[in-house]
């Protein structure tokens, strides 16, 4: 096992849906207290990857090790109790519910009343219960600033607003390490800073390791710690965000292969 | 958006904002109708009385419906089946000299077993699949009831006891109609605790987002299953009602157009709405013996000697139901429910209600 400080491990993991291989022998460790970017091309397998870590998918080789503990046969459900949560790239709040009721279904694995102390409430010490973790995600709903829409329905909220709410119910899981798809995409300059923000607060005061897909590289430069860049689910580079720029790989992933008839000078200019 | 809290009304407390009815005044309305609901044996005969015997049993298996369908997003076609069982099951255990009042809780829980092991498939199943799953335990449970004379008496149906508590007996419409109104406000106030605790939470997160409920550290075949069990525990008690109501359980009685009718109920009343279960159990209820009296007016009449109507008048019941049902699904898909929020909010910002 790699350094004690090693949040996630992921080894040699590689992904094919029949012919297709989406990631092929990627590994790479995020560390306790990091913000780890993977950046990439659109189908680069970024997203693959993301759903390895969070169980959606189970990759076809390789392993995953979530805090020292091998997590890669466990369903979605026992890896978010064990403390990794996660947002989606296209918003997925349960759109019936109100903004609180979404947060407080992230407090289900550390919720203790079942259905039976649920229906009897006041007698089974369901209320108390429900009441402390209601003070702890008004907490939540404070720092992201989503006060104003607590009680609306999540459905009818504005897209920059859902973001927020998705960020706010994963945080309420209290994850040591938590995923985020594209916390920034399709939003305008205002929206994203404040997100950058939310996730470098995260980050900083609550303690959480970050994993991020982002494709807005200004963001990913500015706030990553380290980056992975992945191309046609293979790792290219991986290392300080101004380190991976500067890797040929990289820019030619990103520029397309450099042609014969177009000198260098020609692109920059 | 309109809120429906007055204003001026802070909540100054968690536990305040927590609350079923959230306003003073629907706190009130909801007591007063209690109050005007135990008075009404001074008040009705027993035809009335017994109709409302058969919204309370009725609301009480559609709720448990609604925790699955409307709640849960499952689909059941076979809940007559399973207050059938709870039926005979009641009547079962009061053979075996189990007390009425325990009987019917007994029922319920024996249901719920039931409801678990047919419920198994909800954990792979999904939509049409699993409908039809649901269908093939309606006719399982039906086969059961014809052919199992130990548990229901066979085609000859099986008598029972009134209900009995201390020494009382419930036997008449006046006496019962409370032991009914008692399980319906235990049940019903149960259910709205459920869906405002951890996993009520978790049967909506289910419906609405299966996959992000997962990632959100639910276990969905768990989930899928119990929505089942609870379904079917409300059921069995319902169905536990309605044996020592009537006294005698019969096996023709749980079909497969009463499994419908059941879902009518929920879809009129208003899917994944507790209160909504027991308007379009009475909505349900009530139809019949309205249309019929109305067909008993029209018959002999000027109208029925002009279009020679005759025995057709008959007809108009069945198919007013039908007609119900299809105008509820076009003008008001969200159920009686909804119209009795859009009649609240209009007297909330009466008269600025534009």
């Amino acid at each position: 096992m790699s350094a004690e400080t090693a949040v996630l491990e992921v080894e040699r993991v590689s992904l094919r849906f029949g012919g297709v291989r989406a990631l092929t022998e990627v590994s790479f460790a995020v560390q306790r207290g990091e913000i780890f970017s993977i950046i990439g091309p659109n189908g680069a397998g970024k997203t693959s990857m993301v759903n390895c870590i969070s169980g959606r998918y189970r990759p076809t080789e390789g392993r995953i090790l979530f805090e020292g503990r091998d997590v890669t046969p466990l369903r979605p459900n026992r890896r978010a109790a064990l403390g990794i949560g996660r947002t989606f790239q296209n918003l997925a709040l349960f759109g019936h519910m109100t903004v609180l009721d979404n947060i407080m279904v992230g407090r289900h694995h550390l919720l203790r009343a079942g259905f039976v102390r649920g229906m009897a409430y006041w007698f089974g010490g369901a209320q108390r219960e429900e009441l402390a973790h209601r003070r702890e995600v008004e907490e939540i709903i404070d720092f992201l600033e989503i006060q104003h829409v607590r009680k609306a329905i999540a459905g009818t909220l504005s897209y920059g607003l859902r973001k927020r709410v998705e960020l706010a119910r994963a945080v309420a899981l209290k994850p040591s390490l938590i995923l985020l798809d594209e916390p920034m995409a399709g939003m305008n300059l205002e929206e994203k800073e404040d997100m950058a923000r939310f996730i470098i607060d995260l980050n900083q005061e609550w303690g959480m390791t970050v994993l991020m897909i982002e494709h807005d590289m200004g963001v990913v430069m500015d706030i990553s710690h380290r980056v992975m860049v992945l191309d046609f689910g293979r790792k290219i580079a991986e290392g300080l965000p101004e380190q991976v720029m500067a890797h040929p790989q990289v820019r030619s992933a990103y520029l397309g292969e450099a042609d014969a008839a177009v000198s260098p000078a020609e692109i920059d200019g | 958006m309109t809120s429906m809290t007055p204003a001026g009304d802070f909540r100054s407390s968690y536990r305040a904002d927590t609350t079923i009815f959230p306003t003073r005044g629907s706190r009130f309305a909801m007591l007063a109708g209690l109050a005007l609901l135990c008075a009404a044996p001074l008040v009705f005969g027993r035809y009335e009385l017994g109709l409302l015997i058969a919204i309370g049993y009725s609301a009480i298996a559609a709720l448990g419906l609604n925790i699955l369908v409307g709640f849960t997003g499952q689909i059941s076609i076979g809940h007559a089946a399973f207050f059938g069982f709870g039926a005979f099951a009641s009547a079962l255990l009061v053979e075996w000299h189990v007390p009425v009042p325990l009987a019917i809780w007994g029922a319920g829980i024996m249901t719920a077993l039931v409801g678990l092991v047919f419920g198994a498939p909800a954990a792979r199943l999904k939509g049409l699949y699993l409908a039809i799953a649901t269908l093939a335990a309606q006719f399982i449970l039906e086969d059961f009831f014809a052919r199992a004379r130990w548990f229901s008496g066979g085609v000859a149906g099986r008598v029972t006891e009134p209900y009995e508590l201390f020494g009382f007996r419930f036997d008449r419409e006046e006496t019962y109609f409370y032991i009914v109104l008692a399980h319906v406000v235990v049940l019903f106030v149960a259910a709205a605790n459920l869906m405002r605790t951890r996993d009520g939470r978790a049967l909506v997160a289910v419906r609405d987002h299966y996959l992000s409920a997962e990632m959100m550290g639910i276990n969905l075949a768990y989930y899928r299953t119990l929505s089942f069990g609870i379904a079917s525990f409300y059921a069995g008690v319902g169905g536990a009602l309605y044996a020592h109501y009537l006294l005698f359980v019969s096996v023709e009685a749980f079909n497969i157009l009463y499994s419908i009718q059941f879902l009518a109920m929920i879809i009129i009343g208003g899917l994944g709405s507790v209160m909504g279960s027991l308007m379009g159990a009475a909505f349900m209820v009530l139809l019949p013996e309205i249309v019929q009296s109305g067909a008993d007016l029209l018959a002999g009449g000027a109208i029925d000697r002009v279009l020679r109507l005759g025995a057709s008048i008959s007809f108009l019941r069945e198919m007013a139901i039908g007609a119900a049902i299809i105008l509820f699904l076009i003008f008001e898909p969200d159920g009686l429910v909804h119209r009795w929020k859009m009649i609240k909010a209009y007297w909330k910002l009466y008269p600025f209600s534009h």
